[in-house]
């Protein structure tokens, strides 16, 4: 794959394109993957909060979960996902497990 | 402050920071940028120093940034901004600006505020520009990989202040930033922690709200994975321990009234903040520390307090 | 169409810039003073007051964040002035490189001011020529009607080619004396500078990130992409002038030649007291019988190559006068190295020698510049002359 040409390129190192650091999957950094149990999960909303990536979602919708409805469920997008565990360190549930990515 | 948004469920849910950036994982500067660009909201044109956002963000020719956005230098963001303000003031008196309502937002780190760009930021709120001045503090010049700063706290350790016989990491106290901006008089200025993020919204909106009046600053607390030596999954940790045990007070200064605000409220009264001991324990840069030089930074900590003590009764 | 009414003004160099700055609906102004250039911008600060120029004034804090508050505000969107000189411009020296980089149509006055230590507030171009190789495009007038009128073209050629000019001038020997300046009607010269569309400005509607990082495998182009930028600007400067010579009736080209039709020997050089007393120099040689001629180099980057290689093409000798000194250089004049290269590059092999002088404003006789030809005549070397010097 060649790169583009100085007569191709937007002048004075203009990036037109917003967000587009979309296109680097960062899922390769991390050696430890969060997984939500859903089971456990009160629904505090802290791992959205606190993710320094923004890649935990809010799903919306009806959720029965131990004889509790709620509206929202989250769950995590590992396609940028970094691994750093902060959503397990701050879940007042310990719903939140680190294991390890798998090879 | 003023209460834009009372609960976490009343939390802007859009995200205006793309994933797929550099920035380190469990980078507590990441936290604060998310909610950056979620608060200030599309209409903003946002201004950033050199540093370790920058450099993260915009590795070409890729962008995290959905905000108009310009790096110019290290020590100018200011400066910049105020020339994004007057701009904006003057093509609208002209017709010229189809934006609206555009804000001006700065984002440095405390290499680009305390130090090399103290000037321009001292010079931009003297000028009273309509802009808000964001700090993501990190306590040292971290992008060129953990040098010292006029931020970097007294004692820790970083590549040019390092631990031996001679010397015991950094020499000097912490500049106090948010001094040095209140006494320019703005209309409003606060620090904000990443672990505290409905009081560090509701700050960031105040302080743009306010820039119809003039400068407004942020001081935001953002811990540092390589830098302060911790695993990734401590930083919001760290930064919450770092209000509990009132080394970074929670305050806001509006309009000449200096108000602390909780859970900061309470630590005036020295019991009621959690040890020292807990916040430096979790951090490497301070492992080196011994009895005596944590008890001679809990006294300087002590002092600090009785400062802001009397500024509240201002 | 030519205007009708003539207004004549006696204006000082740096008040012709500050008048043509008004007339050019500029939005706004970085404002810090450094001598010789403060006139300019108290004279814009007075136009302010008094409701005549509708820009906002930021009155910054240092040469270097006049710069960049012009950087920014010119991203945004804003037609921008500034104009500072020696220290100033040294200061302010990293953002010029980001300015052209990042292709902002900037203009700046630059009233030339020799450079500290020790401290001088008198005239040479050390200053303007420590900022050549910057990717600003550079005009050196000799008159405060061509600072007016080049200050004007420079704003259209800026925003056509997308880089930054910069207009530079004495400091003192123009900025301070007083000439007849022709002022154009306010109105047509809006017309003449009419908002071009800007390929990217700072604007949530359309949002853009300036200024990333660039790695190995992308900074090479944007380089590229500059000097190319700036190689083309020549036509765009030539064109610009020719229209605003069409327009207003005034126009000088982008080389000045004086009595080189039939030149043997000339004295090549820029700004406005050297090319003043060299052509006085020139009228005494001739009348000795030595075919005198000068050549003014008015756009010094780009180098106008073609144009200074058809000056010079029929001088059996000819001497560079340079204003500024380049440390450790092979000869130390900047104008000279420029010329030299041209005359290499095209093959063309004779004797130039290279006069340092007026450095620090020392005083300039045209005695000395009649010296000059006789030297031409008599011993033609290639050489560095320091003139003007107690050795």
């Amino acid at each position: 794959m060649s790169l583009p040409k100085a007569s191709e390129l937007p002048i004075g190192a203009v990036i037109p394109e917003p967000g587009s650091t979309r296109r680097n999957k960062t899922a390769g950094w991390r050696t430890l993957k969060p997984v939500i149990h859903d089971d456990r999960c009160v629904r505090c909303q802290l791992c959205w909060l606190y993710c320094p990536e923004g890649t935990i979602v809010e799903i919306k919708g009806v959720f029965k979960v131990n004889g509790k409805t709620y509206d929202t469920k989250y769950e995590i997008n590992y396609d940028y996902c970094k691994g750093c565990g902060i959503c397990a360190n701050e879940c007042p549930t310990k719903a939140i497990e680190m294991v390890p990515e798998a090879p | 402050m003023k209460v834009y948004y009372k609960t976490l469920k009343d939390l802007p849910r859009e995200e205006l920071f793309a994933p797929g950036h550099r920035m380190c994982a469990g980078c507590g500067a990441a936290i604060a940028m998310r909610w950056i660009t979620k608060t200030i909201g599309p209409n903003a044109v946002i201004a950033n120093a050199t540093g370790c956002v920058e450099v993260t963000t915009t590795p070409y020719p890729e962008t995290a940034w959905m905000h108009p956005y310009i790096h110019v230098a290290f020590e100018n963001s200011a400066a910049v901004a105020s020339g994004v303000e007057a701009a904006i003031k003057t093509l609208k008196k002209k017709g010229r600006w189809d934006a609206g309502d555009t804000k001006v937002v700065v984002i440095a780190g405390d290499g680009g505020t305390y130090d090399i760009g103290l000037q321009s930021l001292s010079g931009m709120l003297e000028r009273r520009h309509g802009i808000l001045y964001i700090l993501y503090d990190n306590e040292a010049y971290m992008n060129t990989g953990i040098q010292r700063s006029g931020s970097t706290p007294k004692y820790a350790w970083t590549t040019t202040t390092p631990v031996g016989t001679a010397l015991r990491g950094k020499v000097q106290w912490k500049k106090d930033i948010m001094g040095i901006v209140m006494a320019h008089r703005v209309p409003y200025a606060a620090t904000a922690s990443v672990a505290y993020i409905l009081d560090m919204v509701n700050k960031i909106k105040t302080a743009l709200d306010y820039t119809e009046e003039g400068p407004t600053f942020l001081h935001i607390f953002a811990p540092c994975v390589p830098g302060w030596r911790y695993p990734e999954n401590k930083t919001v940790e760290i930064a919450r321990l770092a209000v509990e045990t009132g080394y970074f007070p929670l305050y806001e200064w509006d309009h000449g009234k200096l108000k602390l605000n909780p859970p900061s409220n309470n630590h005036l009264d020295k019991s009621k903040r959690k040890p020292l001991k807990e916040y430096l324990k979790l951090q490497g840069r301070f492992a080196h520390l011994t009895e005596q030089e944590i008890a001679e930074i809990e006294k300087e900590l002590d002092a600090y307090w009785e400062y802001l003590g009397k500024l509240t009764q201002l | 169409m030519m205007q009708k009414t003539k207004l004549v003004e006696a204006l000082t160099g740096n008040y012709a810039a500050a008048y043509a700055v008004k007339a050019s609906d500029v939005d706004v102004i970085a404002v810090y003073p450094i001598t010789p250039q403060t006139t300019i911008v108290e004279k814009l600060s007075e136009f302010v007051a008094n409701g005549e120029l509708n820009a906002e004034l930021i009155h910054v804090e240092s040469e270097h964040s006049a710069l960049s508050a012009v950087v920014g505000a010119s991203a945004a969107g804003a037609r921008v002035f500034t104009a500072t000189s020696s220290q100033g411009l040294e200061l302010a020296h990293e953002i010029l490189h980001i300015a052209s980089a990042m292709r902002l149509p900037i203009v700046m006055a630059v009233p030339a001011r020799a450079l500290s230590a020790p401290i001088s507030i008198h005239n040479d171009y050390g200053d303007v020529m420590n900022a050549k190789d910057t990717g600003w495009i550079i005009y050196i007038a000799a008159s405060a009607q061509e600072v007016y009128d080049t200050i004007i073209q420079a704003y259209r050629v800026a925003e056509t080619a997308n880089l930054p000019a910069m207009v530079a001038y004495d400091g003192f020997l123009m900025s301070h004396t007083v000439e007849p300046v022709e002022l154009n009607d306010e109105e047509e010269v809006r017309k003449f500078l009419p908002r071009p569309l800007r390929p990217y400005t700072l604007n949530p509607k359309r949002p853009v990130t300036m200024g990333p990082l660039a790695s190995p495998d992308w900074y090479y182009e944007f380089k590229y992409q500059q000097a190319t930028a700036l190689r083309e600007a020549y036509k765009v400067v030539k064109e610009v002038d020719a229209l605003y010579g069409e327009k207003f009736g005034r126009s000088y080209g982008v080389v000045e030649t004086y009595r080189m039709e039939d030149a043997d020997y000339a004295i090549v050089t820029y700004g406005g007291a050297a090319y003043g007393n060299a052509k006085a120099a020139a009228d005494m040689a001739r009348e000795r019988g030595i075919a005198a001629g000068v050549v003014r180099i008015r756009l010094y980057r780009p180098f106008p190559t073609m144009d200074v290689l058809r000056a010079l093409e029929g001088v059996k000798a000819f001497a560079v006068l340079d204003r500024a000194i380049m440390f450790g250089s092979p000869a130390e004049g900047p104008l000279y190295k420029d010329i030299a290269t041209v005359m290499f590059m095209h093959g063309v092999d004779k004797p130039a020698v290279n006069i340092i002088h007026g450095i620090g404003q020392r005083t300039m006789y045209v005695e000395d510049m009649y010296k000059i030809y006789t030297m031409l005549k008599e011993r033609p070397s290639k050489e560095v002359v320091f003139m003007g010097v107690r050795i």
